[in-house]
């Protein structure tokens, strides 16, 4: 186990196209590490770099306090589970998760046992002589968490490794991942496009644009505290809504939906940035203006609008607005959702509502918005103005008191995979959490 | 499929099976006759006999016929272990790396394998006496490289080609080396190109009938082809067709076998199962 730290690093491909860009990152030992963005933002890139497997044009890759730039990937001891799992297909199961022991030549009994424990982890047991193609998606998914987990290896690094399952499993395997890297310890990197993984599995979120780190926070923070239009539209789902605004006397905000209320902190931010800004809100925010509490309804501000279509999903129920935007912000919106790897075609807000509300679509109807959490962005610099870095950093902080406690928990009910973090036992010596097997012991640094 | 459909079906592969076999079948039949028989107008023997066989195995032509099999054996196997294991390599780089001139590797390659035979054997012949290498096993291993390397790379390029990079990116981080990723992971994916790549280089060399008859003499080297057309009648004034057609049958059966034990390593499919499915 090891922490991963990344100062500037630099991928340029042949043609001088930057996929990563001037990166610098530090990930924590132990800590879980979600590496998110739309495709081509150069977050894949990024982890292959980690790995070994592309060359990184500049900068320093440094893992366990160890520069690794010029290590090919077998050196490095960290483990990899791919997209497409990258089975061997001539190898059953067992001999699948056994490979990377095999190439250390670890003796067989050894080897038995290490298997033995993976699958039994990963309720593989029944499964170990069966060959890959006999497998379903989930169990061959499961069979290259085991080729990871089976060595003692100074990380995990995930490549979108859940988007070949159906929506029911991924679920699944997600919670299953959690729970694994909780009762291993083990820092982990993890690319996915998926913002649902990224918000439940990771400790902290680093969000890249175009090759460029935008934000690295916990998901509260980026929710919460989002840096910039990028992010907060990224984050959340459904996004946040975009309302073009201007800032006319003192506190208030004009908005299509009506007049909103800024307190003094956040319209002093705002003021002075232009005639034209954006306001964020996300979809919670609103609410059915007759189902708003009496206590709750000053803290907000109350407009009319007519609804286009209504969606009853049972446990929610989300509403679409229409709203009028200058053409320069339509466009400006539109290059955006481009960028989000998503196609909105019309400016529309979408407001999640009570799902017992009686509001239907075509119908003019009452809302009541909550003003408190709502961000201003600048349209031309896309960065949040709204954004209070404190609250942002607590938050952050309090995620990452709940990590250390919850290792703290899963260790000390001796939940680390029985004598699997540990070596056997301590068979090939090493204190605590090092790895035996594999590289010796020449890149050991501070296993906490 | 409607029923008509399938009758044409039916018709047409029986056509096709019955051209294909027929001469087969000839041959065959003509192996068996005596050569008293040869003329008897009738497809089918009169009297089956194994005169022809026992005339090229224990016979008279049994000193032309039994070293030709043993060379055609030893040089075309060699010839193919050489070939195929040269062009696994070839293959790879070709499939994998990215390095000047490859292009030109693979157009060469195919230069090579439609150049003219008829008119490289001249100049060979008058190499090979001077360097000494004139009816000797690799006088004829060599040639045959030159006719089997360039389909060997294409083929086995190919299977590469269809092997997902990241089987071998698994490997290297899981700890191997370059050359035991190749050796461990790719090499046995790649198998049932191998075999197929060896089958068709086999062939190749096993049918060359150019190269045997010019660059031989004497039963040092002389392989089967080469051999067939030097047999003679029991007396000058008989053809020897019977013992031409009883060594025909002999050397097809080696092809058939091969073909038979390898058909199931040859379908594909081996890489089921490695990737998303």
């Amino acid at each position: 186990m090891a922490s991963i730290e990344m100062r500037n690093i630099v991928k340029q491909y042949g043609d001088g196209f930057p996929a990563v860009n001037d990166v610098s990152l530090d990930i924590a030992d132990g800590e879980f590490m979600i590496l998110v963005g739309p495709s081509g933002c150069g977050k894949s890139t990024l982890l292959r770099m980690i790995v070994g497997l592309e060359d990184i044009t500049s900068g320093d890759m440094v893992i366990g306090g160890k520069r690794v730039n010029d290590l090919a990937p077998r050196e490095r001891n960290l483990s990899m589970v791919f997209q497409n799992y990258a089975l061997y297909p001539h190898l059953t199961v067992f001999e699948n998760i056994a490979f990377p022991l095999r190439l250390a030549k670890t003796p067989d009994d050894e080897v038995r046992r290490r298997v033995n424990e993976a699958s039994d982890v990963l309720e593989l047991k029944e499964h170990l002589e069966r060959k890959p193609a006999n497998l379903s998606g989930g169990q061959r998914q499961r069979v290259a968490m085991g080729r990871a987990i089976v060595r003692q290896a100074e990380a995990f690094l995930f490549d979108e490794p859940l988007s070949n399952l159906d929506a029911k499993l991924r679920g699944q395997m997600r919670t299953e991942i959690s729970r694994l890297q909780r009762r291993l310890g083990i820092t982990t990197v993890y690319v996915t496009h998926d913002q649902t993984e990224a918000m439940t599995l990771g400790d902290r979120v680093c969000v890249l644009r175009k090759g460029k780190i935008q934000q690295v926070a916990s998901p509260r923070e980026l929710y919460e505290q989002p840096v910039n239009l990028f992010v907060a539209g990224f984050i959340g789902s459904p996004p946040m809504n975009f309302l073009p605004a201007s800032l006319e006397g003192g506190n208030r905000l004009s908005t299509p939906f009506g007049p909103i209320e800024l307190d003094e902190k956040r319209a002093a931010a705002v003021r002075g940035k232009g005639d034209l800004l954006l306001v964020g809100i996300r979809p919670e925010y609103f609410e059915d203006a007759t189902l708003v509490d009496d206590a709750k309804r000053p803290l907000g501000s109350i407009f009319r609008a007519r609804v286009d279509v209504t969606e009853w999903l049972g446990d929610s129920q989300f509403a679409y607005i229409p709203y009028e935007a200058p053409d320069q912000l339509r466009e400006q919106l539109r290059e955006l959702s481009r960028e989000l790897d998503s196609e909105e075609l019309r400016t529309q807000a979408i407001v999640s509502i009570d799902s017992t509300s009686r509001i239907r679509e075509g119908r003019e109807a009452e809302f009541w918005l909550d003003s408190r959490k709502i961000h201003v962005f600048d349209p031309h610099s896309g960065e949040n103005l709204t954004r209070d870095a404190q609250a942002g950093a607590r938050l952050t902080e309090m995620a990452n008191e709940d990590r250390l406690e919850q290792v703290e928990h899963a260790q000390s009910t001796g939940q680390t995979v029985g004598g699997f973090g540990d070596t056997g036992g301590g068979g090939t010596g090493g204190g605590g959490t090092t790895g035996g097997g594999t590289t010796g012991g020449a890149t050991r640094a501070g296993a906490a | 499929m409607s029923r008509r459909e399938k009758t044409w079906w039916i018709v047409a592969g029986v056509a096709i099976l019955i051209y294909c076999l027929f001469p087969i079948a000839w041959i065959v039949s003509v192996s068996l006759k005596a050569p008293s028989d040869l003329t008897n107008g009738q497809f089918l023997p009169t009297n089956s006999t194994l005169v022809n066989y026992r005339e090229i195995l224990t016979g008279g032509s049994k000193d032309l016929f039994l070293p030709a099999l043993r060379n055609s054996f030893g040089i075309c196997l060699i010839a193919t272990a050489i070939s195929c294991l040269l062009a696994m390599f070839a293959a790879y780089a070709i499939a994998r790396l990215d390095f000047p001139g490859k292009k030109l590797i693979l157009s060469t390659a195919l230069v090579v394998a439609i150049f003219p035979v008829i008119s490289i054997v001249t100049p060979l012949f008058n190499v090979w006496r001077q360097i000494g290498l004139y009816d000797t096993w690799p006088g004829l291993i060599i040639p045959y490289l030159s006719l089997t390397l360039p389909i060997s790379i294409w083929t086995m390029s190919a299977f590469f080609r269809e092997i997902p990079w990241e089987m071998e990116q698994a490997a290297q981080v899981d700890g191997a080396t370059t050359w035991q990723a190749f050796r461990k992971v790719i090499v046995p994916l790649a198998a049932p190109g191998v075999f197929t790549t060896a089958i068709i280089a086999f062939f190749i060399a096993w049918n060359d009938f150019i190269y045997g008859i010019s660059l031989t003499s004497t039963d040092a080297a002389r392989p089967v082809p080469a051999a067939l057309g030097l047999f003679s009648g029991a007396s000058q004034f008989e053809n020897p067709t019977g013992p031409i057609a009883a060594a025909a049958v002999i050397v097809t059966i080696p092809v058939v076998v091969l073909v038979l034990l390898f058909q199931r390593r040859i379908v594909a499919g081996l890489t089921n199962g490695a990737v998303k499915g």
